[in-house]
């Protein structure tokens, strides 16, 4: 033993004698549940999201700056490039919203049995995907 | 494992707790955990606010979003929108760093440099939300 963190890993059994404690079983070795993909997921958009940011700034610093600068920002959203990002950030935001909201639930005791969180996780898909249409759909309207 | 395993030896005259002291995956008690669900809380109707207002302002020339900015309300929305996504986001990101580095000099170094990142872009923010609420 030579970290000290190790000494977590080590117990003393009943009779004194020092043992190893057991590992649970890695990621790899189970089937992958839905609740663990919309796991994973609400950190995926979660880190997304913080490179979206940058377009956030981006704008705002374009609008508060000169009209050259805000049709640079401008023309790049318009972009098929632009609009393929925003495509995949009105998606990301709108999962980790519903997602965040879940995990608030669960924080506070609620919807988190075996059963229901299942399928709360797919409640969360379904919305995502409702949400993000329905943003879409009024933006096109808009425009 | 116990049975096949040989039994460990632990070499340091410390106790086991004196050693495991201060040494937790949180380390300062739940002040993360607490700051990163009160701005989560806060961001709800925050992100709401902000997609009804990118809806809005979607396609409008410079001066219209300007002026939209220097309404006060909206200026404060929007000054309460970007301070509460970068501390939150830097909350977020330091525990995906926390969880994946584990290297202890690569990991503080990645902390220091993302929380100084977040911390420019959320101030670049703050100055343009500032900007256009005082000359919009």
């Amino acid at each position: 033993m030579t970290d000290v963190r190790d000494a977590l890993m080590v117990a003393r059994a009943s009779d004194g004698r020092l043992v190893r404690r057991p590992l649970s079983p890695h990621l790899q070795t189970y089937k992958w549940p839905v609740s663990m993909a919309g796991s994973i997921f609400h950190r995926v958009t979660g880190v997304a999201l913080s490179a979206g940011t940058l377009l956030l700034v981006w704008f705002l610093a374009a609008a508060a700056t000169s009209d050259g600068a805000y049709a640079t920002v401008s023309g790049f959203i318009r972009s098929w490039f632009g609009v393929l990002l925003l495509l995949g950030w009105t998606t990301a935001l709108w999962y980790h919203f519903c997602s965040g909201i879940r995990h608030l639930l669960w924080d506070a005791g609620y919807g988190f049995g075996k059963a229901e969180s299942i399928r709360n996780t797919w409640a969360v898909f379904g919305l995502t995907a409702i949400l993000t249409l329905l943003t879409w759909i009024a933006l096109a309207t808009q425009l | 494992m116990s049975g096949t395993a040989k039994a460990p030896t632990v070499r340091v005259m410390r106790s086991q707790l004196g050693r495991v002291r201060g040494l937790g995956a949180a380390k300062s008690g739940t002040g993360h955990w607490w700051a990163e669900r009160v701005t989560s809380v806060a961001l709800v109707p925050l992100t709401l606010w902000f997609v009804y207002a990118c809806l809005h302002l979607a396609g409008m020339p410079r001066a219209d979003v300007a002026h939209w900015a220097a309404n006060p309300i909206n200026a404060a929305l929007l000054l309460a929108l970007v301070l509460v996504t970068f501390h939150h986001m830097q909350l977020g990101l330091q525990v995906v760093m926390e969880d994946y580095i584990h290297t202890e000099k690569t990991r503080m170094l990645a902390l220091v440099l993302m929380k100084g990142v977040v911390w420019l872009l959320g101030l670049m923010a703050v100055m343009a939300a500032l900007k256009l609420a005082f000359t919009g």
